[in-house]
């Protein structure tokens, strides 16, 4: 039988990295920047939050953490590693107008190297035997769930488990959906992304905003990271493991159409798809397994495709994604 | 007000200087590599290069390791360099070479011991180059008829192929449940691409080589690489000179993904004789970056190519001798590409100083 | 001395690379009037302005606005200043609604409240008669819409100096009429007007005074009372011009290309020539005269083969064999196979008949690649072309592989057309060949296109200023809203007339 009490919430749970990561790059999209930098970007987020972790458990030594600096530390680690990453991709796009494809994929490439090192460097420090620092002191503030989740029976598993990373990533999409369509901030950033030359006649700060967007994108998809980490795999960092969920949450982006508010459902749906595989009665084969776990990409695939043969004017990508902008380019 | 910085484009700026510019980029991240690692291993920054060099051409068989290396990158790099140089944003090199490698492993294992030998390897390489050009088709085909993104559609095949090449793994795995692969044909080596004089990392190089050359004439002598140069500065004039852009577009991106395809077999029957999801280990991502590098042209990206296997190289011979994680050579990488990608401003651009104080006085009097 | 200055632009100077575009220009614009900025194309007119309202930034100079000394380094800064700019390309983003659009970079505190925005916007278009609507989206609209956004946001914004960059380009003379009684309602209301133009007609007919540049200098102005068509003609061309461009009559003109009942859509299913015929003959050149956007473009991509057709037939008469070949449904490279001469010279030079990065070997082998077998391109031609085309047209380039991008206007067209003259064609068509020329350039183009008439070619020549049209043209079809308002004889027909012509439909008369 198909057990959606239990499968939702692991659905969910994969599915806040990938709102996470989509949110983040929805905004910096929204400002014409196509930043492929987002995989590397969760790494850094993570590993920043987790080395912020690790250096306050040490200083406990042992002794019981208080709650405020358990939580506060990683995520303000978090957040710091993944704005220095997304000031290092403006800098060189925007300011220095670099090619936004190779500097994102070279980010990538260091984020995930910058992740996997410490990561490395923290499991030597620690000398444990498995290759994985564990912070389950730390990871057990940022797993409480809310209220009522054990009384509440299915309904509490289903919606009131998870740690307040979860909801946070919720309430961060609705927010950026609703600045995005019903503000005058929103509105003077899609002009942004649409038309740099149009915002800036208009007299619209297009640098200022470009940075700002990219850097707050890049502080929400860390998060992404950190939520991983210590919510979804209980303080446990090994190397490699956060995997390609950043490509999946760019993927997520097209999927939404631009859209963090359908962010949210689509993301769990992505969830779903990626452990959809868990739950379907394959038998012994795990090779069909492998194949499932193809769906979000195809699916994507799919979505990109009849978007583009719609040719709805609102459907299409932001005009300018991609390049960069030059007010005296003559 | 402060003195301001005024920028614009440059007017002209000769290949030397812009190669010097890019040569002082590399300079100065070579040094701050230096620093950094200098802080991190607590070496002094002398015996960091010296250990760098070490790792890449230490002996005659680390040379042979890195130019193989290099042949791998190069014949990458050179796979995606038609469709970059048509402004055609392939950055599904990865899944491209991967079903290469798909392609030729299912020969072997399939075919191993049913065609002879050379019969066998003509299957493999047909199969390969079908498999890649295959992976070129898709997104070219839907970028060109309905103007799909080809950026995103080729990351998503890149994870197609990833899957792909899991779930047959998992149905050809050797010992059962160890979920690999193995030596594929380890005791009749059929399928393996043969040595070349007893050298066994020469052929790899040695088809890199005369892909690079041929490359280089395609794209600088051919029709189709005139072509695929006026596609790439604008579709509307390549129409109105009679070019079929989506006819191009479509080719050069099959020929890309054939290329991919090709160093996927060269891969698994020259170099690895084994296939897993990660075989590509991202380079077909940093393909992307040498070909941009090297603006696109073949004979500088045997130099770009040789720069980042060299780091990668040595960064790993660092990470190994003072027991760091291998993921050293990786931010070491990407220093420097942010370097050189930052370099490319100084190239495009100048920078004036304009004399706030001047026209400041101007202003007040 | 009159009315105080709303702005005094002093010794004011911009370069881009080693062209000086603003030479130290004085320029006053005296409050509650009309100015006029006249000049050819190239002298200066849009970058002088743009450093009005924040787009570029002057290497020297001073601005005063009001009396006062101004520094404007950024849009924001003009409209601080209540400057504000109607670009000749609207500066609008194409999925935004009208009022969207209006509102955006406005610094208001504030709750952001679209719904009484809208309502002001909508009280401005009462005031005005303005039709359109706040919720409107802007890929929907037509061009003198999307230009009415243009001015609203400027209103709106309350401004009081406005400039506006050739306004009447793209509008149809009721259009125009209609703009210029709305200038001059603002200019009743105390605001201050600039109008960029290079249409003598409109600058007597809705300014105060006239400023004239030249070839990036300021040359002087005038208050329009005292001036006439041939006193600023003087000014902006430098010397009394009489056209004078020899003409003579056709030999033997016989139907070259006969188009017959062509009807065209664009993209979003706009009709773009409605059931045009004519006829071009050999050895002579046929104008086509009409308001920008009537369609000129249309019908000659169709010719060419680059535009996709609706109904109609576009037959073409071989000099040699005599046959008759419909050339619709083919495409450039169906065209020249079937053995068709067809030269083009597109409006777009760097956007569609030249590749801007290459040099001028690389561009003369954009018609010829495809020649000889095998692999690999014939680069020996092509290089010997270009050298003929660099010495024979006097093209200033430092090598035949130097970026066409990077050489001025000028010389990018003497390139393309030399090109084009070269394919030794039966048919050439020209778009706007000397828009953005000197006088001398666009002289040696003049000449160039007799020449190849008295060659036996037919010539089709898209122009927009009609006294060229007049003396150049044997005869001249006229565009009016993508129909043919008339086809006549260009030796005897007036000015005046043609005029009429490009504003009348004739629907009646087929």
């Amino acid at each position: 039988m198909f057990d959606i009490v239990s499968f939702f919430p692991r659905a969910v749970m994969q599915g806040i990295p990938l709102l996470y990561g989509s949110t983040g790059e929805i905004l910096t999209e929204k400002s014409g920047n196509l930043n492929l930098g987002i995989p590397g970007i969760m790494y850094v987020g993570a590993i920043s939050g987790v080395i912020g972790a690790f250096l306050y458990e040490q200083s406990a030594a042992g002794r019981p953490l208080s709650a405020f600096p358990a939580i506060a530390i990683p995520m303000l680690c978090s957040l710091l590693g993944s704005l220095l990453m997304g000031l290092l991709y403006c800098f060189l796009t925007v300011t220095l107008r670099a090619n936004q494809n190779v500097t994102g994929l070279a980010m990538t490439t260091f984020g995930v190297g910058f992740g996997n090192f410490f990561g490395g460097s923290l499991i030597k420090l620690t000398g444990s035997e498995v290759p994985s620092v564990a912070l389950s002191a730390t990871s057990s503030f940022f797993r409480t769930s809310l209220p009522f989740a054990e009384s509440a029976g299915w309904f509490g598993q289903m919606f009131l488990s998870y740690g307040f990373l979860a909801y946070l990533a919720i309430l961060i999409a609705l927010f950026s959906s609703h600045v995005l369509n019903r503000t005058r901030i929103g509105l003077y950033l899609r002009s942004v992304g649409e038309s740099p030359a149009t915002a800036d006649a208009a007299g619209i700060n297009v640098v200022k905003y470009k940075y700002f967007a990219t850097c707050i994108g890049s502080m929400i998809a860390g998060l992404g990271g950190l939520y991983y980490v210590m919510d979804y795999a209980c303080g446990v960092w090994s190397n490699d493991a956060f995997g390609d969920r950043g490509w999946l949450a760019i993927a997520l982006v097209i999927f939404t159409i631009w859209r963090p508010s359908v962010s949210i459902l689509a993301s769990i749906l992505f969830g779903g798809l990626y452990i959809l595989y868990l739950y379907i009665p394959t038998g012994m084969d795990l090779a069909v397994k492998e194949l499932y776990k193809m769906l979000p990409y195809v699916i994507t695939l799919i979505v990109l495709i009849i978007v583009s043969l719609r040719k709805k004017r609102e459907n299409q990508p932001p005009a300018s994604l991609g390049l960069s902008y030059f007010r005296e380019e003559r | 007000m402060l003195s301001r910085f005024h920028i614009s484009k440059r007017s002209s700026l000769s290949p030397q200087k812009a190669w010097l510019i890019r040569g002082g980029a590399i300079l100065l991240a070579l040094v701050i590599c230096g620093i950094i690692t200098t802080i991190t291993t607590g070496l002094n920054p002398l015996d960091v290069y010296a250990t760098i060099f070490q790792g890449a051409f230490g002996t005659a068989r680390k040379s042979w390791v890195t130019w193989q290396n290099v042949s791998v990158l190069l014949g990458i790099s050179l796979a995606v360099t038609p469709a970059f140089k048509m402004r055609f944003w392939n950055i599904g090199a990865e899944g491209q070479v991967l079903i290469g490698c798909l392609a030729s492993a299912a020969c072997m294992i399939l075919f191993g011991d049913k065609l002879p030998n050379g019969l066998l390897i003509l299957v493999m390489l047909l199969a390969s180059l079908f498999a890649g050009g295959l992976w070129g088709f898709l997104p070219a085909f839907f970028n060109a008829r309905w103007n799909t993104n080809e950026t995103l559609f080729t990351l998503m095949m890149n994870y197609i192929a990833t899957q792909l090449v899991a779930y047959y793994i998992i149905v050809w795995e050797v010992p059962k449940g160890s979920g690999k692969i193995g030596i594929i044909n380890q005791n009749s080596q059929m399928g393996w691409l043969p040595q070349l004089a007893g050298q066994q990392y020469l052929l790899s190089i040695l088809i890199v080589a005369i892909l690079t050359g041929a490359m280089y004439i395609y794209l600088q002598y051919s029709k189709h690489g005139y072509e695929i140069a006026v596609v790439g500065e604008s579709r509307r004039t390549a129409s109105y000179a009679g070019i079929k852009v989506d006819r191009v577009i479509i080719r050069t991106m099959t020929l890309s993904g054939a290329v991919c395809g090709l160093m996927g077999l060269l891969l698994v029957s020259g170099i690895n004789h084994t296939m897993t999801t990660t075989i590509v280990g991202g380079r077909g991502f940093t393909a992307v970056m040498v070909s941009w590098l090297a603006k696109f042209n073949p004979i500088a990206m045997i130099f770009t190519s040789l720069l980042l296997v060299f780091l990668d190289r040595g960064a790993g011979e660092i990470s190994s001798v003072f027991s760091l994680n291998r993921s050293f050579a990786d931010i070491l990488t990407g220093i420097i590409l942010f370097f050189i990608i930052g370099s490319e401003f100084f190239i495009n651009y100048e920078i004036h100083l304009t004399n706030s104080a001047e026209t400041e006085g101007e202003r007040h009097v | 001395m009159g009315s105080p200055c709303a702005i005094k632009m002093e010794n004011i100077t911009k370069r881009f690379g080693t062209v000086t575009a603003n030479d130290h220009i004085n320029l006053e614009l005296h409050e509650g009037e009309i100015l006029s900025l006249l000049g050819e194309n190239g002298s200066g007119k849009t970058t002088l302005m743009n450093m009005l309202s924040g787009i570029y930034f002057p290497d020297e100079g001073q601005i005063y606005v009001h009396g006062k000394p101004v520094t404007i380094a950024s849009p924001k800064d003009a409209f601080d200043n209540g400057i504000g700019m109607i670009h000749q390309h609207f500066k609008l983003v194409d999925v935004f609604t009208a009022a969207q659009n209006i509102v955006l970079g406005l610094e208001e505190q504030g709750k952001f409240d679209l719904k009484a925005a809208s309502a002001r916007i909508t009280e401005i278009c009462q005031k005005y008669g303005f039709d359109i609507k706040p919720d409107q989206k802007v890929y929907d609209m037509s061009v003198s819409q999307k230009q009415t956004v243009e001015i609203v946001k400027v209103l709106y914004r309350g401004a009081d100096i406005l400039i506006l960059d050739e306004p009447t380009a793209v509008l149809t003379p009721q259009e125009t009429d209609k703009l210029f009684d709305i200038m001059r309602a603002m200019k009743k209301d105390g605001k201050s007007l600039i109008i960029i133009t290079h249409k003598l007609h409109e600058v007597l007919d809705v300014s105060d005074r006239v400023a004239v540049l030249r070839k990036g200098e300021y040359i002087g102005g005038v208050l329009t009372k005292d001036a006439n068509q041939q006193s600023l003609t003087d000014m902006m061309v430098g010397r009394s011009v009489t056209l004078n461009i020899d003409r003579p009559m056709p030999v033997d003109p016989q139907p070259r290309l006969a188009v017959k009942n062509l009807t065209v859509y664009d993209q979003l299913g706009v009709k773009r020539l409605d059931n045009v015929s004519f006829t071009a003959n050999s050895g002579e050149i046929l104008g086509i005269a009409g308001v920008a956007g009537s369609g000129q473009k249309e019908l000659l991509e169709s010719i060419a083969g680059l535009y996709p057709i609706a109904r109609g037939e576009i037959m073409f008469y071989d000099p040699e064999s005599g046959q008759e070949k419909n050339l619709v449904g083919m495409d450039p490279l169906d065209i020249k196979r079937a053995g068709v001469g067809m030269a083009f010279v597109p409006e777009d030079r760097l956007g569609m008949g030249l590749v801007g990065s290459m040099g001028m070997t690389g561009n003369m082998m954009l018609r010829s690649w495809r020649n000889g077998k095998g692999l690999f391109v014939d680069r020996k031609h092509p290089e010997q072309l270009a050298n003929d085309v660099w010495k024979e047209l006097e093209v200033v380039t430092p090598s035949t592989s130097f970026p066409v991008r990077r050489m001025s206007g000028g010389n990018v067209q003497k390139v393309l057309v030399g090109r084009e003259i070269a394919q030794d064609p039966a048919v050439l068509m020209t778009a706007y060949a000397v828009r953005g020329l000197d006088i001398n350039t666009s002289y040696t183009i003049y000449n160039l296109l007799t020449a190849e008439k008295m060659k036996g070619i037919a010539v089709l020549y898209v122009g927009e200023d009609l006294d060229v049209l007049l003396e150049l043209c044997d005869r001249l079809v006229v565009l009016c809203g993508g129909q043919v308002s008339g086809v006549v004889d260009a030796r005897t027909i007036t000015k005046e007339e043609v005029g009429l012509l490009m504003t009348q439909h004739r629907k009646e008369d087929a």
